[in-house]
């Protein structure tokens, strides 16, 4: 093989690789304009924590797939952030997410045809015993975080765009720390982990900080952690939980008709209490009071 | 240690009593990896002899390229994959994407930099004077590749343990693309992943011990394979 065998090998490589790219960038554009919904298939969006607790798993999922076999749910559990951003490109068709601003912001777009609440919880803010910073005795979420800022006691934030932290992030900004609810206090006090709530409760228990969590992640993982509940139940630590359609209007390949089967689920009477239901047995406390038909219910 | 103690109790536990869904995870994670394996090296070996055996312009960078390729992350593969697959994506028609099949391909672009770099590195360890033997005694192209390929078992083999060692234990780019989805697409590392997450530190452990002892099973496999007929070096 001399070495002109190979320079023509070469060049001929590089003008079908010139040649097939923009062949293939068109047959791209026609193919994504011409896409039909794959109706057998639901992607389905969510939070960590929502997956975490269990409850599509062992209730949504199951009683979903009894009613509707001929549909494949598949569950990615992301942040609310990426939930939402795969419904914004059309890689999902269904979203359960708890970032109400996000939500909004993704239903003026145009991205999603439906939005309604199907359950909430709270937050809680969990530390260490010694409670150095005081927040049992805070008036409320704000004042609590108010008062670990003054301590400069360590808190570990999700810094993921995560719904908790979406929710993290205006209590500084309610406690007045941040100017814009999506900025992050000062101070080396203030540690992100980036990762899910699982994850986070344990670098918080190791380093016998505060941070936001969730009720139902917490208590599956309160007998390894040396935190306890500080704050609870105020309001505004409220955790409200959505579903979103996407529209298949605006993203072609969106499986519209599987969304609002498993919508209308959610927010049946079956579904909310067998919401209502969970964790009873297990953790002796609900995990998600149902809400899906109180108008107005989707918080602020 | 306690929680190492309950982790093992667990995995026995779980292995005795048949856990269904278990064997479902230990299962899938064999076939991914091991599809993806098969494929890596029908392509990846005549494609590092080919680098090995052949002089062309250009070749010194085709080695650069290939050894670089070994050190690529494999999350960042999953992402690529992933804009490749998704929906929106040039590929998206052929609705790959949360499938076993995408974290197959996943891996197949994560082993055969491994395989093709080791095995060329392999081959360029042989005298040169074996192969124009080879050819003299009248051999042809098909036959000599054979022949050297059998002189080189005991690094390819290793460049083989290298590859599955390398798809077996990753974790990110078949999160990416596969979704972890529960009885679809989890395998025993991203199964890891979310029992953790979930605080269940027992499970984990179990999971992790399973594969463990299943990637030692397979390499064990192997090492007779690349051991026999062998004594000391």
């Amino acid at each position: 093989m001399g070495r002109w065998y190979w320079r023509r090998a070469y060049a001929l490589t590089a003008l079908a690789l010139a040649a097939a790219l923009p062949a293939g960038a068109l047959a791209a554009g026609c193919g994504a304009k011409s896409a039909t919904p794959n109706t057998k298939e639901l992607i389905l969006a969510t939070t960590t924590s929502v997956k975490d607790s269990g409850l599509l798993d062992q209730v949504v999922l199951p009683a979903f797939k009894a009613a509707h076999p001929g549909i494949s749910v598949k569950t990615i559990a992301v942040g609310s952030g990426e939930a939402i951003a795969m419904g914004r490109r059309g890689d999902a068709d269904v979203l359960v997410v708890h970032s109400p601003k996000d939500e909004e912001a993704f239903m003026a777009a145009g991205d999603g045809t439906l939005r309604l609440p199907i359950a909430y919880n709270y937050f809680t803010i969990v530390g260490p015993k010694s409670d150095p910073a005081g927040v049992a005795k805070a008036a409320g979420a704000a004042d609590a975080f108010k008062a670990i800022a003054d301590k400069g006691a360590t808190f570990i934030s999700r810094g993921d765009k995560s719904g908790t932290d979406t929710k993290e992030l205006n209590l500084w900004n309610l406690a007045g720390l941040t100017a814009d609810p999506k900025g992050e206090p000062p101070g080396s006090w203030y540690v992100k982990s980036g990762q899910g709530m699982g994850e986070t409760l344990q670098i918080a228990s190791e380093k016998q900080g505060y941070t936001l969590t969730d009720v139902a992640t917490y208590l599956s993982m309160k007998h390894d952690l040396q935190l306890v509940p500080l704050l609870k139940e105020s309001p505004d630590l409220k955790n409200q939980y959505d579903v979103v359609i996407v529209s298949q209007l605006k993203h072609a390949t969106a499986n519209a008709a599987g969304a609002e089967l498993l919508a209308a689920y959610l927010t049946s009477p079956e579904g909310q209490a067998a919401i209502g239901a969970y964790g009873l047995d297990t953790y002796g406390q609900a995990l998600f009071f149902p809400d899906a038909n109180t108008l107005g219910a989707t918080a602020k | 240690m306690d929680l190492i103690g309950r982790g093992l109790v667990e995995a026995l536990r779980l292995l005795v009593h048949g856990d269904g869904a278990v064997y479902q995870i230990a299962l899938r994670s064999l076939y991914v990896s091991g599809i993806a394996l098969v494929l890596s090296l029908a392509i990846g070996v005549p494609l590092g002899a080919s680098i090995a055996l052949n002089d062309f312009p250009g070749r010194r960078l085709a080695v650069a390229l290939v050894n670089t390729g070994m050190g690529v992350p494999p999350v960042v593969v999953g992402l690529v994959v992933s804009m490749f697959l998704w929906r929106t994506g040039p590929l998206g028609f052929i609705h790959f994407m949360y499938t076993v099949k995408a974290m197959m391909i996943a891996q197949v672009l994560i082993a055969l930099p491994i395989v093709a770099g080791l095995s060329l590195a392999a081959l360029q360890q042989l005298d040169a004077g074996l192969r124009l033997q080879i050819l003299a005694l009248g051999a042809d192209r098909r036959q000599s590749f054979r022949l050297l390929l059998r002189e080189v078992r005991v690094p390819l083999m290793a460049a083989v343990m290298a590859a599955f060692g390398g798809v077996i234990s990753e974790v990110g780019a078949v999160m990416m693309v596969g979704g972890n989805i529960e009885g679809q697409t989890q395998v025993l590392t991203t199964g890891i992943v979310q029992q953790t997450r979930m605080g269940d530190f027992a499970a984990a452990i179990s999971l992790s011990i399973i594969l463990l002892v299943l990637t030692f099973a397979t390499n064990y496999a192997m090492t007779i394979i690349q051991q026999r007929g062998r004594r000391v070096a």
